[in-house]
């Protein structure tokens, strides 16, 4: 095993800044599914190559060589025993952190399914929580049932009539959307590389972009849908919000109301969308390589001839 | 402000926007003509009243006798108490975990963002645009767990 194998840890770093600028040029939908399906490459490959260095290490131990039929100690591979020890370490922390995020993810999911369930004002697809807080957000259903969408008393009276419907043809399309599997996929990967943290606020925004131009045609107005989203953010104000700490200079909130005003046609970089593609296939390829390689030189050493 | 498009809908969507408006009228009992109203004159009249006597038979609603029919008030039970409950408990968890759960319609906004926001809807024109909302919302909302939601039952 040589240098490839180390690649696929590395190469996120470059990819995730990539994919940030693409995303920030493509429409929403295209956006969000770039994001999503280069962050789970990255992931499942560095990944893999943790688990082939920790494998690769694990060959040298006798009781795991006597297991594998190994008649000779494997050659021609590079893998350090130190190297080795960091990939296991590291290789249990990826463990770690992917229970403990699904983990938390099933509980909240749970939480705010049964606190909808049982306080809350059904009718249709929507559950309304009497609330003087302003809030509004999707709640994906179990397996096999739709989602419904959650809004409390306060926001519902600080929107009129008109904007009330592009709110719930916003949320509608986070559900038909399926967004939230984008967002657990996400999140599931950051659990394996956290440089692919990076992607988390790109991709959030390019589902409520898409959500919001969702919400636009369907209520046939875009002016309309940008108050809505306005008005509604306003409306939190001045309650203190747990989210204040992420914004940079200029939030998605304005971004996206201004992304409805005023519409400018998307334009491709093309350079940043063949090196994001070079990079996951270089990544891609490496973890095959190291892969091959090392079944090789099992094979080697169990005796058989090449 | 245009007419919201809610003709030709899925019945579930018309129910969520019957029981959107009943909310929004914050304690007052709406009937069906009121909500007719909020909602567009897409919608017949029989329409809604078909509509509020489905919810009202789920239990989401209560009515009382306006006239010659009735009028339509949102069920809650101990206003405010148990979703304030939830509120907490949601908010316990962090904000990566709502995050990848919960799509917000919105997220908090930064320190800049609530000028831009306010000159942003000042140029889109729009009638509500200068004080940042219907001005009895905001003062509800702002009030928090106020006279809003403890409204007659």
């Amino acid at each position: 095993m040589s240098i490839a194998v180390w690649l696929p840890l590395l190469l996120p770093l470059l990819a995730a800044p990539a994919a940030r600028r693409l995303a920030d040029a493509l429409p929403p939908r295209t956006a969000a599914l770039l994001l999503a399906v280069s962050a789970v490459l990255l992931a499942a490959c560095s990944t893999a190559a943790l688990g082939l260095l920790a494998g690769a290490g694990a060959l040298r131990l006798p009781p795991v060589a006597a297991l594998g039929h190994l008649v000779l100690p494997v050659v021609g591979d590079q893998v350090t025993v130190p190297a080795a020890c960091v990939a296991a370490a590291l290789l249990t922390a990826v463990a770690v952190a992917l229970v403990h995020a699904v983990r938390r993810h099933v509980l909240l999911a749970d939480r705010a399914r049964r606190n909808a369930e049982q306080v809350g004002t059904a009718a249709g697809d929507l559950t309304v929580l009497s609330d003087a807080r302003p809030d509004a957000y999707a709640l994906p259903g179990r397996p096999g049932q739709p989602g419904r969408i959650v809004v409390t008393s306060g926001m519902l009276r600080a929107l009129d009539p008109a904007e009330r419907e592009a709110l719930l043809a916003h949320e509608r399309a986070h559900l038909s959307g399926r967004h939230h599997l984008f967002l657990t996929a996400l999140a599931l990967a950051c659990a394996c590389h956290p440089a692919l943290r990076l992607l988390r606020a790109p991709l959030s925004y390019a589902l409520e972009r898409g959500a919001d131009e969702a919400a636009a045609a369907a209520v046939g107005d875009r002016r309309l849908a940008a108050l809505a989203i306005g008005h509604a953010a306003l409306a939190g104000r001045p309650a203190p919000r747990p989210y204040a700490a992420l914004s940079v200079a200029t939030g998605p909130v304005p971004r996206r109301v201004s992304a409805l005003l005023s519409p400018r046609a998307a334009r491709t970089p093309r350079a940043i969308a063949l090196l994001l593609a070079a990079v996951v296939t270089l990544s891609a390829g490496c973890a095959l390589y190291a892969a091959v390689d090392l079944h090789g030189s099992i094979e080697v050493a169990q005796g058989e001839p090449r | 402000m245009p007419e919201p498009s809610v003709g030709r809908r899925p019945s579930g969507e018309l129910e969520a926007s019957v029981l959107a408006a009943l909310w929004a009228a914050d304690g007052h009992p709406l009937t069906p003509a009121d909500v007719q109203r909020e909602l567009g004159t897409a919608l017949a009249r029989t329409t809604v009243t078909t509509i509020l006597a489905r919810l009202y038979e789920k239990g989401s609603v209560s009515r009382t006798r306006s006239g010659r029919g009735y009028a339509y008030l949102p069920v809650q039970d101990s206003p405010g108490l148990a979703a304030r409950r939830m509120r907490t408990e949601l908010d316990k968890s962090t904000v990566d975990d709502r995050g990848t759960v919960l799509a917000r319609f919105v997220s908090g906004l930064g320190p800049d963002d609530e000028k831009v926001l306010r000159e942003l809807l000042a140029q889109a024109g729009g009638p509500a645009a200068a004080d940042g909302g219907p001005g009895p919302a905001a003062a509800g909302a702002a009030a928090d767990g106020g006279t809003g939601d403890g409204g007659p039952r």
